[in-house]
C-alpha cells in the first residue's frame, strides 16, 4: 500500500469509528464507581446503569468499576491531573475536602435549578448530608452509605444466662455482658471473647463510634480543626483500650476487619461492632440465631456514618454535567434506591425510599435492616478534613499505638493533635 | 566510508533500547531530582520551587526513619536467609534423590505464586484463633492464641517470613543451574585426592558459584526494596508504621496523600540508596568472584 492510500484509508476509518459513536447518542458519560463489599453491588449498578440508559436514547453511560474506595479515588483523582476525569463518581464522602482542594469537582448547586431539585437535596437524610455539603454548599449526594451496628450472638447469650433479645446499651453494660461470655478452655486459653470491635486499616471509623457515645466531635465541618487530645476523646480510647486491658473482654492488639465476620461465624466472639454492608453476610452465612442492634450508649447515643456520594467532575461540558446530574437525581429516586438497598444492605439515604412497597415488604421479612435507618437519628459525619488521607492516617496511627500498648491513650493522640495542627494551618 | 556506514547502524541497532531507557528510566529519575525541590501542586496552586526544604521536612519525618529502619531489618532479615536456603535447597534437589522432580516444583511454586496470592495465603495462616498457626499451637500444644501481625514486635518478622518463603524458590532456580553447569570432572578429581564432601563443597563449588551469588544477592538487594504488594493485603503498614517499608511509604505519600513533591524526595533518597548498595556490591563481590 502506498503511503498516501494508508493515510486517507487510516483517516476514513477513524472518521466511521468516531461519527458512528458520535451520532449513536448525544452526550457520553464515563462514570467510576468502587466495590467495598464483595457479592451483587457490581452488577445492580450495572444493571441499573443499563435500565437508564435503555430508557434514556439521549445518553450513554459508560460505568467502570474502579476497584477499592481508595483505588477510586486515587484513579480519579490520577485521571483528572492527566486531564482526562469521569464525568461522574462515587468516592468516600469524607474525600470531598481532598476533591475541592484539588478543584475537580463542581457543587450540586449548579445545576439545581428549580425549587424541586432544592427540596430533593432536602429529602436526604441530614446524618448523611453532614459529610456532603460545606461551606453552604452541597458537593456530594449520598448513594452507597452505611453505618456500624452491633451484632449478636443468641445462642451465646442464652448459653451464659443473659436474654437473648437484649443486647448491651451501654459501655458498661458491654463490659459487664462481655465477662460473663468469655470462655476459656482447659488451659486458661480464651476460646470466645466477650466483644470484636476491628481495627485494622482503618481503625478511626469504629472509634468514631467510641467518640460520639462520649459526646465529642472529632472534625469540625470546615474541616480544618481536629479535637484529638480532647480529654473525651481520650476518655473513649482508654475505654476501648481497656476492653482488652483491664476487662479481658476483647482480644489484644490490632483486630483484623476482613476476619471479624469469620470469628463470628465461627464462635470466637459473641458480639461484633461492622458495617450494615455485612447484614447479608451475616444473615447468610451465621449458623446461628443473631441479633442486630444499635451501638451502645454512653454518654449518649452515637455512630458514624460511611460510604460513598456522587460527585461530578469540573472537566465536563454543561450537557454531560445536566445528564449526570439527570442520572443520580433517577437512581436514588426511591423505586431504584430501594432495588440498590435491598442487593447490598447499603442503607437507603432517604426517607420515602422506606415507605416503597419493595422496601416494606423486605423490612417486614428482615428486620434487622430497620436497625441501621433508626441508628441514622444519633449519627454524626464520619471524620474528614482537607488533606483527608494523610489526617486520618495520623490519626490511625495515634489510635494504633494506643491499642497495641507501645503509647499511652493521652500521648498518642496528644501528638496526633499536634501533627494534625501543622497539616491543616494552612487551611485555616 | 565503509567504517562511518557501520557507526551509523550501530546507533541505530542501540536506537530503540537507548530510546525506552531514556523514556522510561533516565527521564523519570531527572525528573523526579527536579521534582523533589519543588511544593506539591494542588488544584489552582501550581508547583514552586521551595529549594531544599522537601529535605528538611525528611529529615524531622519520624514516619521516613521509622520506615528506613523497618527497611534495614526487613532486608537483613530476608537476603541472607533467603540466599543461603536457595543454596541449600538447590544442593538437596541436585543430589541423587528420589523424587527430586518433586521436590524441586514444590519449592519452585511459591515464585510462580504472584505475591497478592502469596498474601491472602499468608493472612489465612496468620491470622488469629482460626488460622493455621493457631490451629496447630492450640491443638498440639494446648497454646493460647497469637496474633502476629496485630504486635508491632512480631509484625515486621512474619513478614519477612513471607518473603523469604516467596524469594528462596526463585534464587534456588539459579543456584540449580549454575550447580549444574560445574563439570563433574571436578568432583572426580576431588574424590580421587581424598578431599572430603564438605571440603569440596567449600573450595570448589561455591567459588564457582559466586558470579550466581552476585547475581542472586543484588536481585535480593532489589527485591527488599521493590516487594511490597503483600503490605497492602496484609498490614496497609500498621500497627503504628511497625510493617510499613520505604516504598510503601512512598506509595501512600504520592497516591492517597498526594504529596507528590515530597514523594519525590523520598524517591530520590530510594534511588540514591539503591545505587550506592549496588555498586557496593560489585566492588567488594568483584575481587572474590573467579569468572571463568
Amino acid at each position: 500500500m502506498k503511503p498516501k492510500n494508508l493515510i486517507s484509508t487510516i483517516l476514513i476509518t477513524s472518521a466511521l469509528l468516531f461519527g458512528t459513536a458520535s451520532t449513536a447518542s448525544a452526550v457520553d458519560l464515563e462514570f467510576y464507581f468502587p466495590v467495598a463489599v464483595g457479592g451483587k453491588a457490581a452488577d445492580t449498578i450495572q444493571a441499573l446503569t443499563d435500565e437508564y440508559v435503555a430508557a434514556n436514547s439521549g445518553v450513554n453511560i459508560d460505568a467502570v468499576y474502579a476497584g477499592s474506595y481508595k483505588e477510586t479515588v486515587t484513579k480519579a483523582l490520577t485521571a483528572a491531573r492527566g486531564g482526562k476525569p469521569p464525568q461522574l463518581s462515587v468516592i468516600l464522602s469524607v474525600d470531598m475536602f481532598t476533591l475541592i482542594d484539588e478543584d475537580v469537582i463542581i457543587p450540586f448547586d449548579d445545576l439545581m435549578q428549580s425549587d424541586e431539585d432544592k427540596a430533593w437535596v432536602e429529602g436526604f437524610y441530614p446524618a448523611f448530608m453532614e459529610n456532603s455539603q460545606t461551606g453552604g454548599k452541597t458537593y456530594g449526594i449520598p448513594f452507597q452509605r452505611s453505618t456500624p451496628v452491633l451484632y449478636w450472638n443468641k445462642e451465646a447469650f442464652a448459653e451464659v444466662g443473659l436474654d437473648p433479645n437484649t443486647p448491651p446499651t451501654t459501655w458498661e453494660e458491654t463490659i459487664e455482658f462481655g465477662k460473663k461470655l468469655v470462655k476459656k478452655d482447659a488451659d486458661g486459653n480464651v476460646t470466645r471473647w466477650g466483644v470484636r470491635i476491628p481495627s485494622s486499616g482503618f481503625p478511626y471509623w469504629l472509634f468514631q463510634g467510641l467518640s460520639t457515645q462520649n459526646d465529642v466531635i472529632l472534625a469540625n465541618s470546615d474541616g480544618n480543626q481536629t479535637n484529638f487530645d480532647d480529654p473525651k476523646v481520650v476518655e473513649a480510647l482508654e475505654y476501648l483500650v481497656d476492653l482488652s486491658g483491664k476487662h479481658g473482654v476483647m482480644a489484644p492488639g490490632i483486630i483484623e476487619w476482613g476476619a471479624t465476620p469469620k470469628a463470628f461465624f465461627e464462635g470466637q466472639t459473641a458480639m461484633m461492632w461492622t458495617s450494615t454492608g455485612n447484614l447479608t453476610n451475616v444473615r447468610n452465612n451465621a449458623p446461628f440465631d443473631f441479633g442486630v442492634g444499635l451501638l451502645p450508649a454512653n454518654k449518649r447515643r452515637g455512630a458514624p456514618t460511611g460510604g460513598g456520594n456522587f460527585f461530578i467532575f469540573r472537566e465536563a461540558s454543561d450537557e454531560q454535567k445536566q445528564a449526570a446530574f439527570d442520572f443520580v437525581k433517577w437512581i436514588t429516586a426511591p423505586k431504584q434506591s430501594a432495588k440498590w438497598t435491598i442487593a447490598t444492605g447499603y442503607v437507603a439515604p432517604r426517607a420515602e425510599t422506606w415507605e416503597t412497597t419493595e422496601m416494606q415488604a423486605y423490612t417486614a421479612d428482615f428486620p434487622p435492616a430497620l436497625v441501621a435507618r433508626d441508628q441514622l437519628e444519633f449519627a454524626v459525619a464520619e471524620l474528614s478534613t482537607y488533606e483527608n488521607q494523610r489526617v486520618t492516617a495520623i490519626f490511625n496511627d495515634a489510635l494504633a499505638a494506643a491499642i497495641t500498648g507501645t503509647k499511652t491513650p493521652a500521648d498518642a493522640l496528644s501528638e496526633a493533635q499536634k501533627k494534625a495542627d501543622v497539616i491543616l494551618k494552612d487551611y485555616r | 566510508m565503509l567504517h562511518r556506514r557501520e557507526w551509523v547502524y550501530g546507533w541505530l541497532f542501540l536506537s530503540p533500547a537507548l530510546l525506552f531507557l531514556f523514556a522510561f528510566t533516565h527521564y523519570p529519575a531527572l525528573n523526579t531530582i527536579i521534582s523533589s525541590f519543588f511544593s506539591t501542586p494542588k488544584g489552582r496552586r501550581p508547583a514552586k520551587f521551595i529549594g531544599p526544604e522537601n529535605y528538611q521536612t525528611l529529615l524531622q519525618d519520624e514516619v521516613f526513619w521509622k520506615v528506613l529502619e523497618n527497611n534495614f531489618w526487613f532486608a537483613v532479615g530476608t537476603i541472607p536467609i533467603s540466599v543461603a536456603l536457595a543454596l541449600a535447597m538447590a544442593l538437596w534437589v541436585n543430589s541423587q534423590l528420589k523424587g527430586k522432580t518433586m521436590a524441586r516444583v514444590a519449592y519452585f511454586a511459591p515464585t510462580v505464586l504472584p505475591l497478592i496470592a502469596v498474601a491472602n495465603i499468608w493472612l489465612f495462616f496468620y491470622t488469629p484463633g482460626f488460622g493455621l498457626i493457631d490451629q496447630l499451637r492450640s491443638g498440639l500444644f494446648g497454646l493460647p492464641a497469637i496474633n502476629l501481625l496485630g504486635n508491632p514486635d512480631t509484625v515486621l518478622g512474619a513478614m519477612i517470613v513471607v518473603a523469604i518463603w516467596k524469594e528462596a524458590g526463585f534464587f534456588m532456580i539459579f543456584y540449580l543451574a549454575a550447580l549444574q553447569s560445574i563439570p563433574p570432572v571436578l568432583k572426580e578429581a576431588a574424590d580421587i585426592e581424598g578431599a572430603g564432601n564438605f571440603y569440596y563443597l567449600r573450595k570448589v563449588v561455591i567459588p564457582l558459584l559466586m558470579p550466581t551469588t552476585l547475581f542472586v544477592s543484588v536481585n535480593a538487594v532489589i527485591n527488599s526494596f521493590r516487594l511490597v504488594d503483600h503490605i497492602f493485603v496484609m498490614t496497609e503498614g500498621g500497627p503504628d508504621n511497625a510493617s510499613s517499608l520505604l516504598l510503601f511509604y512512598i506509595y501512600e505519600t504520592a497516591f492517597q496523600y498526594w504529596q507528590t513533591g515530597y514523594a519525590a524526595t523520598l524517591t530520590v533518597v530510594m534511588l540514591l540508596l539503591l545505587s550506592v548498595l549496588a555498586i557496593g556490591q560489585f566492588f567488594l563481590f568483584d575481587r572474590k568472584i573467579h569468572y571463568r
